[in-house]
This record gives structure tokens, C-alpha cells and sequence, in this order.
């Protein structure tokens, strides 16, 4: 049997991503309880399993083995569809994600729209949580979620829009490759402005901390996920985790050379950046406080998006500049 | 399935909680009494507009445990214990303020190492709350990490405290005419290690925390508290101090050896989350300059009074004495009988004040705005319900 095959390489493909964000989820459930212990002056996880490594297998055990609670006179179709929405594009996600050299699952000219596309699909599924659960504070986190992923999207696209206009594709292996070895040569430092829009776009389109308003525990107990019960929360967890790990990925491809490295290119560096990236936004988390409603969006509207658009504009120009030259 | 599962919600029955009309298209919510940020029962039914708060009104009852009605059937002695649960964040000070008031009326004497050892040992139990508050404030604000430092350091001083109370939270250390038990060299020494320790950590917790531009942005200008408004509550503690009222019961209406004492009453006239934020963080030098104090000027002689009674008979008449709690004026009002139960025992809890502020605070605020006004008003449930 061949593996030219499309259907069969799909398949394979498919599969090896939903191993691959599954496995991703239960280590970085690992590594967020190990950054959030040393931040806090504890040693985290340690007695499951060595350095407690077996630790998210337990935690696993528990939510699949949990009762699923459905809350009385809640809509059943949204409840339940909304953590399975929420989950559906990661797969689509991960396909054109630059892993390997040659080997992305799907390569397509249009990669990154692809990819921010069905990102903003979570937000719906935030929604019908929210809406579904009949349940006042999920209403609440569900607007807030609404609100915060309409906003922030845009300084996202734009940031990412920067990088696109420098490597003249939306292709993300044509991006990595117009990017040099040497950190010099990468787009983040060439502009760093546009990777630090990007990241805090990133942080707030996945809903992490400083930016996690819409599951704010101290307010709204647990925002759009609060009568979420076993796996039904346990989606939502993979889902988010998910999503951090491919926007961090695409700030690796797009900012960061993806692949490129100084020495020995090859997707061992792809994977060290974006692990990179997630740690740091693992660690933002333990670190902040959680911003305000209002301030969220005077960040978004008032200081982010004017100056993602600048940015495209002086990035254009200086190209133009340099084109001419 | 039961048979309210069929009846349709109506905005009546959850407004009945409110004292104000409910708008038509408004979302009456009910924070707590199972709710992160309230820490603890306390119930707030929140009248919403989208995140605005139209009105919000505290609903008390869900921990009352009649302490004033255990306070007339039992001796002092035994009421005494109950003491200890009433703040449990800062015991001691209820503790005293019991103790000082059976003292007062009784006519007991307590012998000056007595009145050191309390002084010691109360402030290191204010430390402990205001840093148990800081730790709890900053999780209502979102950050997480503050909490464990808070509680590293609050263990060492619970350690402390544990050798000579004997217990860790709900203390029960002093007794009519002193002290239950001496405090020895090892316990000086190990509170000189803790005070030194804790001075070099507060600027930790100022760059890292109180200098943060989140925190910052959701404290400063919120929930304004005008020193007129302060007042017309009886609001006390740090929230007036916040207010720019320097008012500390330890200087209003000295007791015990605090004249003796050289403190100052750390005041900030903005009246905000801030204020308040910042004038505990001052309170917390201040303590550890009175702990270092009673030190070193701690002297030899007995913890109780030799002729301190074994059974406490309240004469007729009617007393009160106040202390300077963590969270403000603690006040014990007595009346004995001539029996040994108390005929009456009244707690005024500087809480129950406090919260009465709520609702006019929270009022037009959003609702991570609500969260943080609460934390900032240091409300202990149980002192509130009594």
C-alpha cells in the first residue's frame, strides 16, 4: 500500500495531529502546573509518577470518569455542542502549520488565513456555551468573549498581515523561508513592534490570563465554561491549549524564522520557538493581574489597532524605500 | 425531574431581595453566597445593565452562629473560647477586647508583661490578616501568585503563634488578667528572625505587586470614598485611614501599653481601592515597628496575675472596651448581673460597618470594579454575622 495515496495520507495526517494536540495538551497541562509551582515558590506536581509526570493522566482519569451534569431548562443541542465546536477546527489548524520542511499535512498558498479563520470559530463556541448553560455569569463570560475575540482579532490580523507584506506570501513555509538563520534576519526583530502586537493579540484571542475575562474566576466564577462538568470542561481545556500552542506556532513561522536557526535547520527549531513562545505565555498567567472590561478594549481599540495599522503603513513604506534603493 | 423545574423564572421572585425597582430588561444576579470573591457566605444580589451595576444589596444570615445569645448562657470562661471564631483572621483582637472588657468591668488587674505579651502578640496576628488580605485581594484582581508568598510568610508567624496559643487560627491566648502562657527567649528570638525576614520582603511586594500598572489601573479611582460618606457608615479601620480619617482606636482611646509605644497611623486622603490597598501595607511596617518595640522593651515578671480569678463574677453594671482590630474599631459592651454569666454582650464588628458601604460604592460600577471594592473592604463573613 502506498502512502501517496491522498485519502490515506489525510487520514494519517489527521490522526497524527489529534495525537499530537491530545499529547500537547496533557504535557502542557504538566508544564503549566510545574511553571505555576515554581512562580509560586512550590515545587508543583511531584508524587504521580517521576517529577509527577503521570499527574495530567490523573487529572484525564477524573474529568473523563466525571458525571456529565446538563443543567435543568438549558439548551442540550448548544450545551453540548459548544465544547465539541470548540474543538472541531484545531485539526484544520494544525494542517498547514510548518512542522517539517516538506512535509506540512496540507501546504496552501493561504495558510495563515486558513488558520486565523477557524481561531475565530472558538469565539462562537464560547458563545453558545455561554448561552446554552442557562446560567447567568456563562451569559456574561459568553459576551465578554464575543466582545474581547471581535476586537482583538483585528490587531491579530493586521500584526500578522505586517509579516506578509515583508515575505511578499501567505504561504507559511514561503514566510519562514524569507526569513535568514540568524535572529538578525527574522521578521520579530526586524520589526519588533508587529511581534509584539502580535503576541499580545495572541494572548487575548486565546483567552489566557492577563486577558482570560471571559472565565475571570474571581468574577463570574467560571465564566462560559461554569456548569461544565467532566470532559465537557475537559474539551474546552484541550481546546484552549490547542489554540495557544498553534498561535504560537504561527508567531514562530511568521515572526521568529519558524525553522530557520543558526545552526542545523531543521523543525527541531520550529518546535523550540513555539514551545518558547507558549512557556511565555504560560508564565504571563502566574505573573499578572486580570486587566479590566473597559480597559481591554481601550487597549484593543485605542492604542493596538492604530498602531498595527501604522505599522503595516511604515512597513510598506520602508519596503518601497528599499526597493527603490 | 421535580415540578419547579417547570416553572417559569420570574424576575419578582429574585428581586424580592432588592430594596429599589427592578428595570424590565436589567439581569438581577445573586453573587455568593457560593462565590469566589466574597470569601466565604456573604450573598450580594446584584441588579446588572450589561457589566454596570444598578443596584447591589448584601444579604447577611448564611454563618450567624448567636454569639451574643451564647455570650448570656455560659460563664465568661467558657464564652471566651468563641471569641477566637468571631474574626478568625485576627483573633486575638477579639480576644482582647472581650478579655479587656470582663477586665474592665470585673475590676482585674493584669500584670505589665501581660499587657506586652498581647501587644506582641495581637500585632503579629494583624500582620498575619493584612497578609492574608493582600494575598486574597490580589486573587479577586486575577493574579494567582501573590497568595503563596503572602502564606509563606503567614505560616512562619502561625508557627509562631502556634508555641505559645496552641493553636493555629482561632486563638484562645488570652485570659481575665493576662496571658494563658509565657512567651520565652526562643519566642523573642524567632519574632526579631520573622520582623527582620518580613522587612526585606515588603519591597519585594511593592516592586513586584503594589508597583504593577495592572493593579494599578484597577484600583486607582475606584470605588471613591469621601471621609464624610466614611464617617456617616462608621466605617473603620484602613477603610477610614484610607479616607484620610486618622483614626485608630490604638490612639482614640488608648489601652493596654500602646501609649507607651511609638507608632505612627498611616493615613491616605485619595479614599480609593488604592488608598485602602496602600494604607494596610503601611500598617503592616508599622506593626512590625511595635513588635520590635514590645521587645525589646518586654519586661521580667509574672504573664497572669497571681490573684487573677478562676471563675469570673461580672458585678452589676455595664462596660465597654474597644480595640484596633485588622479590619477596624472591635468594641465588647458588657453588662453583668452580679452572676457569673454575662447579662448581655454586645459585639460591634467593624464588618458589619464596612460592608454597609457596599452598595453605595458598587453603585454605577462595573462588575470587576464590584470585586475589587469588596476585597478592599477586608470583610471577614463571620464578624459580620456573629
Amino acid at each position: 500500500m502506498s502512502l501517496d495515496t491522498p485519502l490515506l495520507s489525510l487520514l494519517l495526517g489527521l490522526a497524527a495531529i489529534l495525537a499530537f494536540a491530545g499529547a500537547n495538551g496533557i504535557v502542557l497541562v504538566w508544564v503549566e502546573r510545574k511553571v505555576a509551582g515554581r512562580c509560586q515558590r512550590r515545587p508543583g506536581p511531584l508524587h504521580v509518577g517521576p517529577y509527577g509526570l503521570l499527574q495530567p493522566l490523573a487529572d484525564a482519569l477524573k474529568l473523563i470518569s466525571k458525571q456529565l451534569i446538563t443543567p435543568r431548562r438549558s439548551d442540550r443541542l448548544l450545551y453540548w455542542g459548544a465544547p465539541l465546536l470548540s474543538f472541531m477546527p484545531v485539526p484544520i489548524c494544525f494542517l498547514p502549520l510548518p512542522f517539517l520542511p516538506e512535509m506540512a499535512t496540507v501546504r496552501l498558498n493561504l495558510g495563515l488565513i486558513l488558520i486565523l479563520s477557524f481561531i475565530g470559530l472558538n469565539s462562537i463556541s464560547l458563545c453558545l456555551a455561554g448561552l446554552g448553560s442557562n446560567n447567568k455569569w456563562s451569559l456574561l463570560g459568553a459576551a465578554r468573549a464575543i466582545a474581547q475575540t471581535v476586537s482583538f482579532e483585528i490587531p491579530l490580523l493586521l500584526a500578522a498581515l505586517t509579516a506578509v507584506f515583508m515575505a511578499g506570501s501567505m504561504d507559511l513555509h514561503e514566510v519562514m523561508a524569507a526569513q535568514g538563520p540568524w535572529p538578525w534576519q527574522w521578521f520579530g526583530f526586524m520589526n519588533p513592534l508587529a511581534l509584539l502586537l502580535f503576541l499580545i493579540s495572541a494572548v487575548a484571542e486565546t483567552n489566557r490570563a492577563p486577558f482570560d475575562l471571559p472565565e475571570a474566576e474571581s468574577e463570574l466564577t467560571a465564566g462560559f465554561h461554569t456548569e461544565y462538568s467532566g470532559m465537557g470542561f475537559g474539551i474546552f481545556f484541550l481546546a484552549e491549549y490547542a489554540y495557544i500552542l498553534i498561535i504560537c506556532g504561527v508567531a514562530a513561522a511568521l515572526f521568529l524564522g519558524g525553522q530557520q536557526g543558526p545552526v542545523a535547520p531543521g523543525p527541531w527549531w520550529f518546535l523550540a520557538k513555539m514551545y518558547a513562545l507558549v512557556l511565555l505565555v504560560i508564565q504571563l498567567r502566574w505573573t499578572l493581574p486580570r486587566v479590566r472590561f473597559d480597559q481591554l478594549l481601550n487597549l484593543c481599540w485605542r492604542w493596538m489597532t492604530p498602531a498595527a495599522l501604522l505599522n503595516i503603513l511604515a512597513t510598506m513604506l520602508v519596503m518601497l524605500a528599499l526597493k527603490g534603493a | 425531574m421535580s415540578a419547579a423545574a417547570h416553572v417559569p423564572s420570574s424576575p419578582v421572585a429574585h428581586s424580592a431581595r432588592l430594596s429599589g425597582p427592578v428595570s424590565h430588561d436589567s439581569l438581577v444576579v445573586s453573587m455568593g453566597p457560593q462565590h469566589p470573591s466574597t470569601h466565604g457566605v456573604l450573598r450580594v444580589v446584584l441588579e446588572l445593565d450589561g457589566e454596570y451595576i444598578l443596584q447591589a444589596e448584601p444579604v447577611l444570615g448564611y454563618i450567624h452562629r448567636m454569639h451574643e445569645w451564647m455570650g448570656q448562657n455560659r460563664t465568661c470562661h467558657k464564652f471566651l473560647p468563641n471569641m477566637g471564631r468571631v474574626d478568625y483572621l485576627h483573633a486575638l483582637a477579639w480576644n482582647w477586647a472581650f478579655v479587656g472588657a470582663v477586665e474592665k468591668l470585673a475590676g482585674i488587674e493584669v500584670p505589665r508583661r501581660a499587657e506586652f505579651i498581647r501587644v506582641i502578640t495581637c500585632e503579629l496576628n494583624r500582620i498575619n490578616s493584612h497578609l492574608l488580605w493582600w494575598g486574597a485581594y490580589l486573587l479577586d484582581l486575577g493574579a494567582f501568585t501573590p497568595i503563596m508568598y503572602a502564606f509563606e510568610d503567614r505560616e512562619e508567624i502561625m508557627d509562631l503563634l502556634m508555641r505559645v496559643t496552641g493553636s493555629r487560627l482561632t486563638y484562645c491566648y488570652y485570659t481575665f488578667g493576662g496571658v494563658t502562657a509565657d512567651i520565652d527567649e526562643g519566642f523573642a528570638a524567632q519574632a526579631r528572625r520573622i520582623v527582620s525576614r518580613l522587612r526585606g520582603r515588603l519591597p519585594m511586594f511593592r516592586d513586584f505587586v503594589t508597583d504593577n500598572a495592572i493593579l494599578r489601573a484597577r484600583c486607582e479611582g475606584v470605588g471613591h470614598l469621601t471621609p464624610d460618606m466614611a464617617r456617616a457608615y462608621g466605617a473603620t479601620g484602613p477603610v477610614l485611614r484610607g479616607s484620610g480619617v486618622a483614626y485608630d482606636t490604638r490612639r482614640a482611646e488608648p489601652y493596654s501599653v500602646y501609649p507607651e509605644l511609638d507608632f505612627a497611623i498611616p493615613t491616605s486622603d485619595v479614599g480609593d481601592c488604592m488608598a485602602r490597598y496602600l494604607v494596610r501595607m503601611a500598617e503592616l511596617e508599622q506593626s512590625l515597628n511595635i513588635v520590635e518595640q514590645a521587645l525589646d522593651m518586654l519586661p521580667e515578671g509574672q504573664h497572669i496575675h497571681p490573684l487573677a480569678p478562676r471563675m469570673v463574677t461580672l458585678p452589676k453594671g455595664e462596660t465597654s472596651f474597644a480595640v484596633e482590630a485588622a479590619r477596624g474599631k472591635a468594641v465588647i459592651r458588657l453588662r453583668g448581673d452580679g452572676g457569673p454569666n454575662p447579662y448581655r454582650v454586645k459585639l460591634r464588628a467593624p464588618s458589619f460597618s464596612n460592608l454597609s458601604l457596599f452598595p453605595a460604592l458598587a453603585k454605577g460600577t462595573l462588575l470587576a470594579d464590584a470585586v475589587a471594592i469588596l476585597g478592599s473592604l477586608d470583610l471577614v463573613i463571620p464578624e459580620i454575622d456573629r
